[in-house]
């Protein structure tokens, strides 16, 4: 799987999260909330069929989180650090091209 | 010059907030503190306060609003009592956690069931953990210079605490008492304008409010409040003394009655404070060595102050209408917790009374003092006493 475009800020905010506690825990750094993981509470998947997919991108504009982002022949990639499962995206490909499936460790 | 004039507690209260020019109150009415925002919304609509005034569907919303206001960067006032208070459990612990210096005034109300619109502190006590500073007023003039010093003790950056003000239900909140309204440019140089310095909404500088905290920061962040509340102390000791010196009107958390040589002292909070100290003229008329301690300040808890009281008596009689239960009232578990760990300590013996509006009279406190004499000559006491409670009918 491709890395996360994240990385670098995820990183940054991380180090300056865990310098100083704020008053009221205001984060003060934008994207703060990359550094938030909501991806480890999924029972379901998106599994991903790149054969099928006609890259219409119905996926990426509607996954609520949005952890889909575009590789460079432009197909959708899912970010599992983020994704927690809704399986929006499977219900509103019209290639079935995403399936979802248990989470197994 | 200050006026001088009779109201209501509740009058007096929108009084303070007027004066402390909130640009935000949000208010939902409810019993006996409904005349607060009513009394708000007219000061609104005349043009005398300049403000937004939020009419909510709840309580739960007001404090939410009140949230979302103080977030964005200005000074917020809201006012309820009992149930209401209770509606707004989860969301107090918002503010505190946020450090948002919102002023609630609470109408000192009971907590169904059975409904009971009268006078006890079970609604603030209640909320004693939430982070919260806690002042509580004896009479009408306190509370309105006790949401005054709220607002400063609140406000200031080593503290950024929100605060609740508790007044008796009907013994204050509906009683027509003299009270000083102070000048305005005198509480303008009081309190200053408010200036957000943590939480404000400003396209230029994004920042997150209300996070998710995983547990790497959360323990960090509540000990931030813990030590917010520890500042408070110092801070308020400081805003009594600026008080006394711009308005005349002194205060102390503890503030002591012929303590000096007293042998029982009775202490309580709000407005039976007036009372006992009645009492313990009339107890040292008889040659009774006895004094009264009054605690304006609950949250944070004035620990020092209470060790010096302790030094004095040889008995605390706590007065309380609140029930802990399994425990006796708050104060009692309060007072235990500080005198501890000290080598001399006083007896201490609970009495829980007043409660849903029972009227305490010199007869209830003859009953205070009869068991406290007991106790005093060594001789058994229970340590948690119901007073003026109608066994006949259990
Ligand atoms: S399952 Fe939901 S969260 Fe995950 S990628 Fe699909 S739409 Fe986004
Ligand atoms: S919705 Fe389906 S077909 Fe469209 S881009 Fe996403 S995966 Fe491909």
């Amino acid at each position: 799987m491709a890395e996360s475009p994240f990385k670098a800020d995820i990183e940054r905010v991380q180090k300056e999260y865990s310098e100083k506690m704020t008053p009221g825990a205001i984060a003060y750094i934008p994207g703060s909330s990359v550094v938030n993981k909501t991806g480890s509470w999924r029972v379901f998947m998106p599994e991903f069929n790149r054969d099928k997919c006609v890259r219409c991108y119905l996926c990426y504009i509607y996954c609520p989180e949005p952890a889909i982002y575009l590789d460079e022949e432009n197909y959708p990639v899912f970010d599992y650090d983020y994704c927690k499962g809704c399986g929006i995206c499977a219900n509103e490909c019209p290639t079935d091209a995403i399936v979802m499936v248990r989470e197994t460790k | 010059m200050p006026i001088r004039t009779v109201m209501k507690a509740n009058e007096a209260a929108a009084w303070a907030a007027k004066l402390a020019k909130p640009k935000v109150i949000a208010a939902f009415p409810i019993t006996p503190s409904t005349l607060i925002p009513e009394k708000i919304s007219e000061f609104v609509a005349n043009g005398e306060l300049d403000a937004e005034f939020i009419k909510v569907e709840s309580e739960h919303s007001a404090i939410s609003a009140c949230v979302g206001a103080s977030a964005a960067g200005v000074r917020t006032f809201t006012a309820t009592a009992s149930q209401g208070l209770a509606l707004m459990h989860e969301v107090l612990f918002i503010a505190a956690g946020m450090r948002l210096p919102i002023v609630i005034a609470v109408g000192n109300r009971s907590l169904s069931a059975p409904i009971n619109i009268w006078n006890d502190w079970q609604d603030t006590i209640s909320e004693r953990d939430t982070g919260w500073l806690q002042f509580y007023a004896e009479n009408n003039q306190e509370a309105l210079d006790l949401i005054l010093i709220a607002f400063k003790v609140a406000e200031d950056e080593r503290v950024l605490l929100p605060a609740m003000v508790g007044f008796d239900a009907f013994i204050l909140t509906h009683t027509v008492e003299p009270v000083e309204i102070p000048d305005q440019e005198v509480v303008d140089e009081f309190l200053g304008e408010y200036e957000p310095k943590h939480a404000y909404l400003d396209p230029a500088r994004p920042i997150t409010q209300g996070t998710l905290a995983f547990p790497a920061h959360y323990m960090e962040a509540r000990y931030t409040v813990w030590e917010a509340n520890e500042n408070a102390k110092k801070v308020i000791d400081e805003a009594f003394a600026e008080f006394e010196k711009k308005f005349g009107r002194k205060y102390s958390k503890i503030e002591e009655y012929r303590t000096d040589d007293a042998e029982i002292i009775f202490v309580t909070m709000g407005s039976l404070a007036g009372t006992v100290k009645e009492y313990v003229d009339h107890l040292r008329e008889k040659g009774i060595k006895a004094g009264a301690a009054k605690l304006t300040v609950y949250r944070p808890f004035p620990t020092e102050e209470v060790r010096e009281l302790a030094k004095k008596a040889k008995v605390l009689a706590l007065l309380e209408k609140n029930v802990t239960f399994s425990v006796g009232g708050a104060l009692f578990q309060d007072f235990s917790r500080a005198l501890i760990n000290q080598k001399e300590k006083p007896i201490l013996v609970d009495f829980i009374l007043g409660l849903g509006g029972r009227d305490v009279t010199f007869k209830e406190l003859d009953e205070v003092l009869e068991i406290s004499k007991k106790a005093l000559a060594g001789e058994e006491f229970d340590e948690v006493n119901w007073i003026g409670l109608r066994k006949e009918i259990l």
